[in-house]
């Protein structure tokens, strides 16, 4: 744990606050894209130490947040299913679907069962040979790669009853999204670590060269995440803008080679819906054709229905960044973790559930 | 909703355990005492000015033993803390037994012997039981519940309702321990640690306590399911208050911050069972910390935080920047986030 005070050490974050006190002249909005950064933002308590000049939005790296009804309606579906068993993470269990959440459906009997990884539900697959054990993979690229490797294992093994449901989606398309929408005005994005620990700080090179918006890669620890603000303040000052990779103890420049070729060896990229944003070409991984009978939309021929969205839940415009949770009038009053409405309350990425459980926009806080 | 369903959340002392009890237990039982919600119900004897202080628990946890602990051991020190906590000196014990058919005797009786001892360190007897034998699957191997009574010597009255501005919070020890080394077992995560769960009877810390410190003690829990978290919020709100705790102050043990920086999971939440709370009045403070830390339970005690002006119900966090957000109760049981 050494190894992450270091990255916390108050002093140094005190020395940082300084230094971006100093350099900010003029008002900047920046948008930190992943979810856990919103998070962790709001847990150190980031947001209220930094100069009025630096405003900070939440954006829509928050992989269960950005899971489309409809999608999430398929998994309901393989509930359905005689001699499934649905495994998901567990971020996934609470979030409201067409009829409830899947903790509900497993009040009332269906099987599903909560995973800290893939290989957990492989080793469910060979443990019980007489059921189909479905994997939820919900998640961007930082969790596609151990998906597609517990795929592939699961073909070395020939085991005949694990299935994946993918709903994976790219980072890229989302930010992409956002920008050419021109809904909101970014001065600059800090850049999910996580995620470019897989794709490569150099993936996001199309914030400067298409946008001529600034991005720093970030980690997930204060120190982190103030080495990229003051990043991206240097840049929007000087006009000069250009990815800068602040989380090179796990970040490089072309990211991890091993992760993409599991990733492309097992998906393909294709459309994919979005809550918020609608269907997004190019946006979505697939699982090939040659591994279709490992694809729970084959086997089990899920059929894709449209849903509309909780009526009054703004998840969408908060996930575009045109709202904060405190915008939506049903936030902690509708909308509270105990009875979320949208999956932004729920998940532990997601925006509204930051503001609400660290009391952000409460003046007495 | 006609169609609700007891979720597994609805057991994890966060806010729908609550939603529970005041919706269906407070409503259909409520009286004055049972409103009160304490950790146990204190009722008056006829005859000295003493009260009798009663609770009752129950233990299902999964797997029947761990390092640190087993449920046998739990099921003691559970309702001895329960007692202690409120200021009683505990006395008796009742142990019921719900048995899965199947279950092997020697598992059983491993089980008994941990009550045993636990019973004889904690000076409470058994003294009264009940058993009874579930058809295979319907019992996770055994539940156990105890109920206990203990006397609470007149004049002294420990509640939430006794904080006041300035008070001092401690805390005997590091938090999370025991909800963390249950979770890394369980779950069979293959990350390992030294990490055993702190289950502990607490009446002879607290009785030290109590001695050193008297009147000047206002209120204690034990932070049991919900963690810390749980425990501050519970006294905000029962005792129309607002808390502010010290994040730099509160101890944690590096594998449990550790575990929890991988799962993404906070050690504030996470169960003790060897764990409590005091609040203190500001002068007696420093005794408060000289004495449990004299006690081999308390060896890692600390001054986590005050009582302080502030909105009635609230418990804010001072983090290590400095920052101060709000400390809130989870739904329900922490679950692990996906990247």
């Amino acid at each position: 744990m050494k190894y992450i005070d270091e990255f916390r050490d108050p002093a140094a974050a005190r020395v940082l606050l300084a230094q971006i006190q100093t350099i900010s002249t003029r008002p900047v909005q920046f948008m930190e894209f992943c979810g856990g950064h919103t998070h962790a933002i709001f847990e150190f308590g980031l947001r209220q130490m930094l100069p009025e000049t630096v405003r900070l939005s939440s954006g829509p790296g928050c992989p269960v947040c950005v899971t489309s009804m409809s999608d999430l309606a398929l998994a309901f579906d393989l509930l359905e299913q005689s001699g499934v068993i649905l495994t998901t993470f567990g971020d996934m269990m609470r979030v409201p679907g067409p009829n409830g959440s899947l903790l509900e459906a497993r009040s009332r009997g269906a099987d599903v069962r909560m995973v800290y990884s893939p290989l957990d539900a492989l080793s469910l697959a060979r443990e019980t040979p007489d059921r189909e054990v479905v994997f939820l993979g919900v998640g961007f690229e930082t969790t596609a790669p151990t998906v597609a490797a517990t795929l592939l294992q699961a073909e070395a093994e020939a085991l005949p009853n694990f299935y994946v449901l993918s709903l994976h989606k790219l980072t890229i398309a989302a930010i992409r999204a956002i920008l050419a929408a021109g809904e909101v005005t970014l001065d600059g994005v800090i850049g999910p670590g996580h995620v470019a620990a897989i794709i490569g700080a150099d993936a996001w090179g199309l914030l400067p060269d298409e946008y001529g918006i600034p991005c720093a890669i970030s980690g997930f620890e204060p120190l982190d995440m103030l080495r990229a603000i003051k990043s991206l303040v240097e840049m929007a000052e000087e006009g000069a803008p250009a990815v800068i990779n602040t989380y090179g103890r796990v970040v490089s420049a072309e990211g991890n080679r091993h992760a993409q070729q599991a990733m492309s060896r097992v998906f393909t990229v294709g459309s994919a819906d979005w809550r918020g944003f609608g269907t997004l070409p190019d946006s979505g991984l697939h699982i090939r054709r040659e591994y279709a009978h490992r694809d729970a939309r084959v086997v089990f021929a899920l059929k894709a229905r449209t849903f509309v969205e909780p009526k009054g839940c703004r998840c969408g415009d908060v996930l575009r960044g045109t709202a904060t949770p405190l915008d939506c009038a049903l936030f902690g009053r509708a909308c509270t973790p105990a009875s979320p409405v949208g999956p932004c309350m729920v998940s532990s990425e997601g925006a509204c559930s930051a503001y609400y459980q660290y009391g952000a926009g409460d003046n007495d806080v | 909703m006609s169609d609700e369903r007891i979720l597994l959340a609805h057991g994890s002392g966060g806010q729908l355990s609550h939603e529970l009890v005041s919706r269906v237990f407070l409503g259909r039982f409520g009286n004055d005492t049972l409103n009160a919600l304490g950790d146990s119900a204190l009722l008056d004897l006829p005859n000295d000015g003493s009260r009798l202080a009663l609770t009752t628990d129950s233990f299902v946890v999964s797997p029947l033993f761990f390092r640190g602990g087993s449920i046998g051991k739990l099921a003691i020190c559970g309702t001895v803390n329960d007692l202690a906590v409120a200021g009683a000196k505990p006395l008796y014990l009742s142990a019921g037994f719900i048995l899965e058919e199947g279950l092997p005797y020697e598992v059983l009786e491993r089980v008994v012997d941990d009550m045993a001892r636990m019973a004889a360190q904690s000076g409470v007897q058994i003294v009264t039981g009940d058993t009874k034998v579930v058809n295979h699957g319907a019992a996770d191997g055994l539940f156990i519940n105890t109920a206990g009574v203990g006397i609470v010597p007149l004049g002294r009255e420990l509640s939430p309702q006794r904080l006041r501005v300035g008070d001092v919070l401690l805390i005997n020890g590091t938090v999370g321990d025991h909800g963390i080394a249950v979770m890394l077992e369980r779950e069979n995560l293959g990350l390992r640690s030294e990490l055993a769960s702190d289950c502990a009877p607490l009446n002879g810390l607290i009785a030290e306590v109590l001695e050193a410190c008297g009147d000047a003690v206002h209120c204690m829990r034990d932070a049991t399911r919900g963690g810390l978290v749980a425990t501050l919020n519970e006294w905000a709100e029962s005792g129309a208050c607002c808390l502010q705790v010290e994040e730099t102050a509160i101890p944690v043990r590096e594998d449990v911050r550790a575990a929890c920086e991988l799962l993404g999971l906070s050690p504030y939440y996470a169960a003790n069972e060897g764990k409590v709370v005091i609040a203190v009045a500001p002068e007696a403070a420093d005794a408060a910390l000289r004495t449990i830390q004299a006690h081999e339970l308390g060896r890692n005690a600390a001054i986590i935080g005050q009582v302080v002006e502030g909105k009635a119900g609230r418990v804010l966090l001072r983090t290590s920047l400095g920052a101060r957000r709000l400390l809130d109760m989870i739904v329900g049981d922490q679950l692990p986030r996906i990247c």
